[in-house]
């Protein structure tokens, strides 16, 4: 065609049938894909039969989400997309002061965080409480400061670590054996676990110095499983996959949380209650983020972390600078590994139980799909990331109404690794980078400049 | 001649795995001197500046720096003795800002001088200055070769390698990088060792040149001699820029 039309009046028309056009053109593929899989079927029948179910609803209901979807997508939504784009072209490039809940962004949120145990009691009461602050809040806190954790390794310095859980295996079972076994307090422990775990990541440092990338996944994945694998078969020390139990709670600087006369309850004159604990674990773990946060913002501005963002980049550019790149990569490790040492022995102590089977590599990948989706060294990215991608499980968990769609047997959590696909997906799509993939600068001399994460070539390191 | 002897390597020979890339090689670079080293595509030029820096390390011979014999020394405590380079491909840092990559720079001194020092660099690269919140990355070519340059500065150092430093530049631009080279090494008596494929403008700046042909110096001799001589004119210069 040699006019150009412009797509304002005269091609809504076009726009619908291209839309119908695709729609059904998708609608077909998905009924192709998921024929065999939704629309049939294996059972066995009363004699053991092997019989074919028709699930011819469901498979509709698959095929229309996709027609209506794609439809939705080309009609409505990339429209308007191109439309905003171009408004936003066509705006004269204004310097957009940032707003003030953008300016204030992280102290927002931690004051958020810190008046959410009282007012989430005060809306449900100390029993109707406890869902929204264990699994909600100290679940999602610790993924926070796991993520976090990683971060340092991934993140900053590069260093793809596939086996990171198993630092948090460590941080576990120190406190869990520690205690138990030589009646440690927790505040004694926290430390000596974080130390320890340390110290296994300087263990995996050494021989994985010299690797990168795939090579370097590859290694972390089998020590993250090899750690797994000599708790369950040191049977003498960790009880194998019967896992350790009774592990003591935390004492509030030596007062504990129970029934007993000089329990937290009867000192403060409260009634008992399991709430204060929990509330109490909520604020320890909010505390254990803000000083990972804390230590990772300082950190970056020092020399060693400004080191590993270099390493990131460039490692044969670090040492003709000077640094010495091994030592630089074994503190990213020793470090991070320390952060993942106090979230696993505060993880034992919360849960009072700990077991191989906290420590399988999915929990790998899932703080690690954390930190990619939060967008790879970003704080406040990474902590959003968490927030959706646990608190998105936990919803599942909730979710019984969708019993009545699919079936008596439907368990929503099975589904958790679908919203994670589904998110990692769409992100990659509509934000390659993550949720907030502009690194900050460390330096600066006027004024602080962010520099957008799109500017920078894709892939790099 | 009665400069003192900055660095001196003696009889190199560099492996990758069997192949030997550096067969015997003589090289001395004096303080205050600019030095270049030329030779066609492959011939060890690039290695050879590795092979000072520690990486690789030469399999025989000596890489002596200030009289301390350096040649088995990991890389990051050769630079720490300030060999500062710029190494071929730039090798910036893509993802940190320009006034970042300056701060890399200057790691061995703790920023103790930064300030001062970053200021020096924006007086001799004012590009640099107007890009400075500016990722490496997004810099032009150039700009990326000047930042280069700038970074190995930063270090204070005794002894600035270069890799090619006009590789893919415009003839202006690479001019700037010349005069620059050449100011530094006039003002403040900066020991210069210089990689290049553009013979005719390494030539006519070096004080002395080095001629490698696979591994191997064939030719020496200051800048004005080699520019002179018919065989370095008819293997480096014909048909080049004149
Ligand atoms: N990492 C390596 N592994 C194996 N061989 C190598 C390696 N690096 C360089 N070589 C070989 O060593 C020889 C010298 O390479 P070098 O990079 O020093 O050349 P050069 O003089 O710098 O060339 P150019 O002008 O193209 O940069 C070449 O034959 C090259 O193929
Ligand atoms: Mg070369």
């Amino acid at each position: 065609m040699a006019t150009v039309t412009n797509p304002s009046t005269a091609s809504t028309g076009s726009l619908t049938a291209k839309a119908l056009r695709e729609a059904t053109f998708t609608a077909v593929m998905t009924f192709l894909m998921f024929v065999l899989f939704v629309g049939l079927k294996t059972d066995q029948n009363m004699r053991n039969e092997l019989i074919l179910v028709p699930r011819w609803g469901l498979l509709a209901i698959f095929v229309i989400i996709a027609f209506v979807g794609r439809f939705a997508m080309v009609a409505w939504l990339q429209p308007w997309r191109t439309a905003r784009k171009a408004a936003k072209d066509a705006a004269p490039a204004q310097t957009t002061d940032a707003g003030f809940v953008k300016r204030n962004f992280s102290k927002l949120a931690i004051l958020a965080l810190v008046l959410y145990p009282p007012i989430i009691l005060s809306l449900f009461g100390a029993q109707g409480s406890l869902k929204y602050i264990d699994n909600f809040g100290i679940q999602i806190l610790i993924y926070v400061m796991l993520a976090w954790g990683l971060n340092i390794v991934v993140g900053l310095a590069g260093l793809l670590d596939l086996g990171y859980v198993a630092f948090y295996a460590v941080g576990a079972y120190s406190y869990a054996l520690l205690s138990i076994n030589f009646g440690f307090s927790f505040w004694i422990l926290l430390p000596l676990a974080g130390i320890l775990s340390a110290f296994w990541g300087i263990i995996l440092g050494f021989p994985v110095l010299r690797l990168k990338g795939d090579y370097l996944a590859i290694v972390t994945l089998a020590f993250g499983e090899i750690i797994r694998l000599v708790l369950i078969n040191w049977q003498d020390v960790t009880q194998g996959t019967f896992g350790i139990s009774g592990i003591p709670k935390i004492t509030l600087f030596g007062i504990p949380f129970d029934a007993s006369p000089h329990g937290f309850a009867k000192i403060f004159n409260l009634p008992m209650s399991s709430a204060y604990y929990k509330v109490f674990l909520f604020y320890l773990i909010l505390l254990l983020c803000l000083l990972t946060a804390f230590v990772t913002i300082r950190l970056r501005r020092l020399p060693i972390g400004r080191a590993w963002e270099a390493l990131r980049e460039d490692e044969i550019a670090c040492r003709s600078l000077g640094i010495n790149t091994v030592t630089t990569k074994l503190t990213a490790f020793a470090i991070g590994a320390m952060f993942g040492g106090f979230a696993g022995s505060f993880f034992a102590a919360r849960q009072g139980f700990v077991s191989p089977e906290s420590f399988v590599f999915l929990e790998s990948a899932v703080i690690l799909s954390i930190v990619v989706l939060g967008g790879m060294g970003s704080l406040t990215g990474i902590a959003i990331a968490a927030i959706a991608m646990v608190g998105g499980t936990e919803l599942l968990r909730e979710m019984d109404f969708l019993k009545h769609i699919f079936g008596p047997d439907f368990t929503p959590e099975l589904y958790r690794m679908l919203i994670f696909g589904l998110a990692m997906i769409t992100m990659m799509l509509v934000r390659p980078r993550g949720f907030v993939g502009s690194r900050e600068p460390t330096a600066f001399l006027f004024e602080r400049k962010n520099v957008s994460g799109s500017f920078t070539k894709e892939g790099h390191g | 001649m009665t400069a003192e002897t900055l660095l001196k390597v003696e009889g190199v020979e560099t492996f990758y795995g069997n192949i030997r890339a550096l067969a015997g090689v003589d090289v001395e670079v004096k303080k205050g001197e600019i030095v270049s080293l030329i030779g066609a595509n492959g011939a060890g030029k690039s290695t050879l500046m590795m092979t000072i820096c520690g990486s690789p390390q030469a399999r025989t011979g000596k890489v002596i720096f200030e009289g301390q014999d350096i040649t088995h020394m990991p890389t990051h405590e050769i630079a720490r003795l300030r060999i500062a380079q710029s190494p071929e491909g730039r090798r910036i840092f893509p993802r940190m800002t320009v006034y970042e990559n300056l701060q890399m720079g200057a790691s061995l001194d703790n920023q103790k001088f930064f300030n001062e020092d970053v200021e020096k660099m924006f007086t001799l690269f004012p590009r640099l200055k107007e890009r400075q919140f500016q990722r490496g990355g997004t810099l032009s070519g150039g700009e990326q070769q000047m930042l280069a340059i700038a970074r190995a500065l930063m270090a204070r150092p005794k002894l600035l390698m270069l890799d090619e430093p006009s590789l893919g530049l415009a003839p202006l631009v690479s001019k700037q990088i010349f005069a620059a080279i050449k100011l530094l090494n006039e003002q403040q008596g900066l020991t210069v060792f210089l990689v290049e494929q553009n013979a005719f403008a390494a030539l006519k700046l070096s004080h002395r040149a080095y001629v490698l042909v696979n591994g191997s110096i064939t030719m020496s001799g200051s800048g004005s001699e080699l520019l002179a001589n018919p065989e370095v004119r008819a293997a480096y210069l014909e048909g080049g820029a004149h």
